[in-house]
């Protein structure tokens, strides 16, 4: 097996406080997780905010650089990539999604810009008619066309559709991996499924290799394939996503998932009057 | 603590704290003579009753923002009010909130309050937290200094703070301490009302349940009514009473929780609820399909038609009127058909 992505005991700390309480933060310890690069899979982060998820994401696209520990991505470490055509041929095979679709995209820039300048960086692509097409291509695997986003602004589609540009856009250099962070927190419930069932098409027909990282257990469960759970830094549950979210043998892990609100009004408002008689009782009162 | 009791429910049932009647309230913008109108809320009708808690549910962009603000009397140009009204009962006395906005300014925070989207953005990071209790409720309670002080101290307890957090900046407390700063600025003078915009939406899975448990808590301990958006129905599930569905700025249903979830009427509920995960679940969700409308140039006939799955020639050419139909009210021509398709 040839790993696509492998994580080598990855940590990252932060110096922090003044000059006379200088301490260090720890926001990622040990890291250590291999991805397949034969077989494209979900590959998912879940964690609470504070977690470490977004240093991860960060340090996977070269944007952070692990202060221990690798990052080897096809073999290659990618703290070591340092000329411009190394970066871009490594940018080519590792694309990000972000979290706001309203704030990935300048409110004062028509999206097909987007779109046409990933195609001539990348792709090295001259003339207009090879542009469009690269653009349409791609615009077409997340159920769009060119046709529907030439001149448009961000303010003027809904953040599910944005969302799915982005995912369009990072399609056009032909990645092996895709990294999204909190692709679907920032989009509405009723638009969520098209984008997560987005990313299965996209494994499935491209062989993409997703790394999903979200703090919403539900989704996580319905596509991944394996999953990692990260609390203050460190995995803390790791291995087959149906496995660990079902029966999730840590007592964080158990909180994660009950923190879940079931889809059903009885058993929802169970929890919510158990949460209720014990704040009356006075007894847990949640961290805060 | 004085907490107030729940009212009576033999009197509470007889006047409902709210009727919004036929409202329509239009963004109007006019761009070098050209006039462009979003029709955000139209033709809204609906009542809530005392010691209830109302949820309204919508894709964003769906005009339920709008909706409360208007209903909040928050509103400003270019959003007006175009036709309709908007009238509380508090206590007997009948507001009329876009007739009479000195009643309005009195009854603001004293009966009615408003807990905003992002707990972060409601208070102001450069002074401490005590300012914002004393800009918001002091004009309000007519307490001395001292005696407004313990009512806050006392309040800030009941939602589970410690009352030092009022000597602190906003900066200085989590997401979730903030939220349930925003619940208790909007429930200390223990209105009759509350409207809360996305009240959990930007918080942690871990802190949401505790912020809903809080929410539900204060409600019952002042028999207030509680009118509130979000776009996730999970959340509706645990704490609503009844649901409104907003499609396009129309109500499109409306009834109570457990029935709307065990026999959506409208198509567009039914997908709503279909298309939630849940884990142990993992068949495929179908995604909607089409984009949502432009409220500028809304669809003709029923709003939804373009991506409804039993859209009929009629669909297209008439717009359905809000029926009464089991528990509760659904404009669909096929409303019937749903639950077997």
């Amino acid at each position: 097996m040839s790993a696509l992505l492998q994580l080598d005991h990855v940590g990252r700390s932060y110096p922090v406080g003044g000059l006379f309480a200088r301490g260090k933060m720890q926001a990622v310890k040990d890291l250590s997780f291999t991805l397949d690069a034969e077989r494209p899979e979900i590959f998912t982060i879940v964690g609470e905010s504070g977690s470490g998820k977004t240093t991860t994401a960060r340090m996977i696209l070269g944007n952070e650089v692990p202060t221990s520990g690798a990052i080897r991505f096809l073999g290659k470490d990618v703290t070591t990539i340092r000329s411009r055509g190394d970066r871009l041929a490594f940018m080519a095979k590792v694309q990000p999604i972000f979290q706001n679709p309203f704030e990935a995209f300048n409110p004062l820039t028509t999206l097909d810009f987007y779109l046409f300048s990933t195609a001539r960086r990348f792709l090295g692509l001259k003339t207009r008619g090879e542009i469009d097409a690269a653009a349409d291509k791609a615009l077409q695997h997340v159920g769009l066309s060119l046709a529907e986003v030439r001149g448009r602004y961000s303010h003027e589609l809904s953040g599910g559709q944005l969302q799915r540009i982005a995912v369009a856009r990072a399609l056009i250099p032909g990645p092996k991996l895709i990294v999204a962070d909190e692709p679907v927190s920032m989009v509405d419930a009723s638009l969520r499924m098209s984008i997560v069932n987005l990313f299965r098409t996209l494994r499935d027909e491209l062989g993409v290799t997703i790394i999903y990282i979200t703090h919403d257990l539900s989704t996580a469960y319905y596509i991944s394939d394996r999953v990692i759970i990260m609390h203050k830094g460190a995995v803390i549950e790791a291995g087959e996503a149906r496995a660990v979210l079902g029966h999730p043998s840590q007592d964080y892990s158990r909180a994660l998932r009950n923190a879940v609100l079931p889809p059903d009004p009885v058993a929802a408002r169970r929890i919510i009057n158990e949460r209720l008689e014990r704040r009356r009782s006075g007894l847990a009162e949640g961290a805060g | 603590m004085q907490a107030t009791l729940k009212p009576d429910v033999a009197t509470s049932s007889a006047e409902p704290v709210l009727r919004v009647e036929d409202l329509k309230a239009y963004y109007q913008m006019n761009y070098f003579g050209v006039t462009r109108e979003v029709r955000a809320v139209d033709d809204i009708t609906l009542t809530i009753q005392r010691n209830e808690i109302y949820g309204i549910a919508g894709e964003s962009s769906s005009g339920k923002s709008s909706l409360i603000k208007t209903i909040a009397g928050a509103i400003r140009p270019p959003l007006r009010v175009v036709a309709g009204s908007v009238r509380f009962d508090f206590g007997g006395r009948t507001l009329d909130v876009y007739d009479d906005p000195e009643a309005m300014r009195a009854a603001r925070w004293r009966h009615l309050s408003y807990v905003m989207q992002g707990s972060m953005n409601v208070l102001n990071p450069v002074r401490r937290v005590k300012h914002a209790f004393h800009d918001f409720a002091v004009r309000h309670m007519g307490l001395s200094p001292s005696a407004f002080r313990a009512r806050v101290e006392a309040h800030l307890e009941q939602i589970g703070l410690d009352p030092q957090v009022l000597e602190a900046y906003p900066h200085q407390l989590s997401g979730g301490m903030r939220q349930r700063l925003a619940i208790g600025l909007a429930t200390v003078c223990e209105p009759e009302f509350i409207i809360a915009d996305e009240p959990t939406t930007a918080l942690d899975v871990l802190v949401q349940q505790d912020v809903l448990a809080l929410i539900k808590d204060v409600q019952m301990r002042l028999g207030s009514s509680i009118i509130f958006v979000t776009h996730d129905m999970t959340v509706h599930a645990a704490i609503a009473d009844r649901i409104g569905i907003i499609y396009a700025g129309r109500l499109v249903e409306e009834g109570p929780t457990q029935a709307m979830f065990e026999r959506p009427q409208h198509p567009y509920t039914a997908h709503l609820i279909a298309s939630l995960p849940r884990i142990g679940d993992t068949t495929r969700r179908q995604s909607l399909p089409g984009k949502p409308p432009n409220l500028a140039d809304p669809p003709s006939g029923c709003r939804f038609h373009p991506r409804c799955p039993l859209a009929v020639a009629k669909c297209a050419s008439e717009s359905p009127p809000l029926l009464p139909r089991g528990e509760g009210r659904v404009a669909c021509w096929r409303a019937g058909e749903v639950a077997a398709a």
